[in-house]
């Protein structure tokens, strides 16, 4: 299993114009072959990147193995990647997010959420193949497109859906808002605004795993951190950094970029280099596996792997999840740049009827067990908008709480006292 | 370190090399490599690490071997060092120190001759102090390390060398207080770091020309400690600022806005502010004398106010 994982994925590149470069396997393992997708970059130069398709690699990628696995799979129910509550659960959580962000864009063209709303539709089957496999002390760390995030790790739909109308019940007391959502009683450390910045907090976290197995001697501390972060990141140094450093200390983290292609309207091929991300992490002395992000299962399989090399203490992997989002950047992103062919290709890509047909197809679960869900994921963000709706506003005492966790912070007055002893300090209309 | 074992070092140089001023000489041997991390050269990504470590249970202490190299780290110590605790609703905490040595030393040249006080001090959410003896340098530290508040501890290059008797038995300074260094009935001179030195320096003229001046040395950068400086106002009705910091939006710039806005019924007169010249720190001995407040500067300020 190991060597399967050290592979390199030398399948055409999806946004390779020129097809006909020999590969190992013509059918390549994303589900629907992409190999017609025209791309046309502006300056319709080649971008280089033919040569590195050429070179020779010891292993098939672990896309491939699924693909054999899966056409196997009508004849032998044992060869199916997941068994009926796995994916009647993963089908939920997909389901949820989708409900959950649909009703978000709802929200905020209704005027009840403001700001910046980043959603996540498209996406879910990174979302759900990575953080479905995590026990509550493992850490996920996000970026401000995190919502989805949040919602598989655990947090109740009602908190985030709270947090975004900005009201006290929110799990963040209101205070971050959509590109900052964090759970202590479930891990999940941010909601980052800035890209990149959430990269080495997540280090950060994976080192206090290493810390704890090692220098407090918790032998059977094996939490394992995720970080979630998208193509245009890759080309930060925080996460060049970090990748260096989660190596060379062999912190349990797993690295995974969701490559939606886009980051805002600048195409991952205009501003990237090389832009097969996944090649970066044998640079620094890590695997890096390339998986089709809209296929949940492919993401399963990939993601049991990464985890478990972490939990193991075998060290970092770097994943690029070939994905897409459906709706623009932002709410307030009129999404014009994107071709429609692309949107439309990826649209008949969708996670959650591709999984769908998959059980139906395998006899897994027939399609009332499906209704039943929906119906009662839509219950539950119903419920968690009328939740929200009815929550308080925060109050003005909420204004100077929290700023430090010692509010002696911040410091003495004139009158000999600490500012957080004034009385006006509770009600939010203290000096300091 | 050894009182509780969450407690961790990070930066380069640390571990091995014992810090690139020796201040974590030693560590490595007794603690390991894990607690006192030697890091490659990524500031802003071991500072977001030490941030995200904090979050996670342990303590870290991280080093910038400059406080100038802090620079790099400014996304980290702004966005999370400082606001997570706010945007997270108060479910995380940041119990980070991050130190190093800063301030204008002996023709560095400009770029490691900052003081990054002012840059940081409108940053929500963190403590600043500056130590300036071996006694209040290990007060402040132990404060800093057992404070559930992220806090930067600015250390100046100069003064690594002083040599001092503390006492043998445990104490921890408060990180909010401001230090009495010479009461005094004339002038409050208000100053920080290297510059206190310069300023005992220039209180011993003075006190040969007759004058009684207060010498506070302020310590908390952020919040000031403003029950000590303002009972000294109230009592001296005068008040001058020696700082190393730069003229502009510096740390006396803010101290003199507190004092004007809280106590300015007791002033006689207007607030003097020394400070550096806003210049990039030259290399040459002369020009750098010159950027910084020389004692001679300070007698005269003196003079000048208490006429």
């Amino acid at each position: 299993m190991a060597t399967a994982f050290w592979s390199v994925n030398v399948i055409q590149h999806p946004r390779c114009e020129r097809p006909s470069i020999a590969s190992r396997k013509p059918s390549s393992a994303f589900l629907g072959s992409t190999l017609k997708l025209r791309f046309n970059p502006p300056s319709r130069s080649n971008f280089g990147f033919s040569e590195t398709l050429r070179k020779s690699s010891p292993i098939s990628a672990i896309s491939d193995v699924f693909e054999e696995k899966k056409q196997k799979s009508a004849s032998s129910s044992s060869s199916l990647l997941i068994t009926k509550e796995e994916g009647l659960e993963v089908y939920e959580d997909m389901v949820l997010g989708r409900c959950f962000e649909d009703m978000c864009a709802q929200m905020y063209y209704r005027g009840k959420m403001f700001g910046f709303v980043h959603l996540y539709n498209g996406q879910e089957a990174v979302s759900t193949g990575f953080i479905k496999l995590l026990k509550k002390e493992d850490c996920v760390v996000s970026t401000y497109r995190d919502h989805v995030h949040a919602l598989s790790k655990g947090v109740p739909a009602r908190e985030v859906m709270s947090e975004l109308f900005g009201k006290t019940t929110g799990c963040c007391r209101g205070q971050g808002g959509s590109m900052h959502m964090f759970s202590k009683e479930h891990n999940v450390l941010g909601g980052f605004a800035f890209i990149g910045e959430g990269i080495p907090v997540a280090t950060g976290a994976a080192f206090t795993s290493k810390y704890r197995k090692e220098a407090l001697n918790e032998a059977d501390c094996d939490h394992v951190t995720l970080a979630f972060f998208g193509d245009g990141t890759c080309n930060n140094g925080q996460f060049y950094e970090c990748l260096n450093m989660a190596a060379l200390w062999k912190l349990p983290i797993v690295f995974v970029v969701e490559n939606n292609l886009w980051a805002i309207g600048m195409s991952h091929l205009r501003s990237t280099s090389d832009p097969e991300i996944w090649k970066k992490g044998p640079a620094f002395g890590m695997p890096g596996v390339h998986v089709d992000g809209m296929d949940v299962l492919k993401v399963r399989e990939v993601a049991k792997e990464a985890i478990g090399r972490a939990r193991r203490g075998e060290g970092p992997t770097l994943v690029e999840c070939e994905t897409y989002r459906f709706r623009g950047h932002s709410l307030a992103d009129p999404d014009e740049l994107r071709d429609p062919a692309e949107k439309a290709h990826y649209a008949a890509r969708d996670p959650i009827t591709a999984l769908k047909k998959y059980m139906i197809e395998n006899n897994l679960a027939k399609e009332g067990e499906f209704k039943a869900i929906d119906k009662k994921i839509d219950e539950i963000v119903e419920d968690s908008v009328e939740f929200a709706d009815e929550s308080p506003q925060p109050s003005r005492s909420q204004l100077l709480e929290n700023v430090f966790a010692d509010p002696k912070g911040f410091g003495i007055g004139p009158d000999g006292r600490y500012r957080c002893e004034d009385p006006k300090f509770t009600e939010g209309t203290a000096h300091v | 370190m050894e009182r509780d074992p969450c407690v961790c070092v990070m930066g380069e140089d640390v571990g091995h090399y014992g810090g690139s001023y020796k201040v974590t000489k030693g560590l490595a041997e007794k603690y390991g490599d894990l607690r006192v991390l030697d890091t490659p050269i990524a500031e802003n990504s071991f500072t977001g690490m030490g941030i995200g470590a904090a979050m996670t249970g342990l303590r870290p202490v991280v080093e910038g071997m400059n406080m100038g190299f802090l620079l790099l780290a400014f996304n980290q110590i702004s966005n999370n060092c400082g606001m997570l605790h706010y945007t997270s609703g108060g479910q995380f905490k940041i119990p980070i120190v991050i130190r190093g040595p800063g301030g204008v030393g002996r023709q560095l040249g400009a770029e490691h001759s900052q003081r990054l006080e002012s840059y940081f001090q409108s940053i929500p959410g963190i403590q600043m102090v500056a130590c300036s003896t071996p006694y209040n340098a290990k007060g402040l530290m132990k404060a800093a390390i057992r404070s559930k508040n992220p806090v930067i501890l600015f250390e100046h290059v100069l003064l690594y060398n002083l040599k001092e008797r503390i006492p043998d038995e445990e104490y921890v300074l408060s990180l909010e207080e401001a230090e009495m260094v010479r009461p005094g009935e004339h002038v409050t001179i208000l100053t920080y770091s290297r510059m206190r030195y310069h300023v005992m320096q220039a209180a011993k003229t003075l006190v040969n020309k007759g004058y009684d001046p207060e010498v506070i040395d302020i310590r908390s950068l952020k919040p000031f400690d403003l029950y000590t400086i303002g009972s000294s106002v109230k009592k001296t009705h005068r008040v001058l600022i020696v700082e190393e910091c730069m003229r502009t939006g510096g740390i006396g710039a803010s101290l003199t806005a507190a004092i004007t806005e809280n106590f300015h019924d007791h002033l006689d007169a207007p607030i003097m502010c020394l400070s550096s010249q806003d210049v990039p720190t030259p290399y040459a001995g002369t020009l750098e004398n010159w950027t910084v407040v020389q004692p001679a500067q300070i007698v005269t300020a003196v003079e000048q106010l208490c006429q």
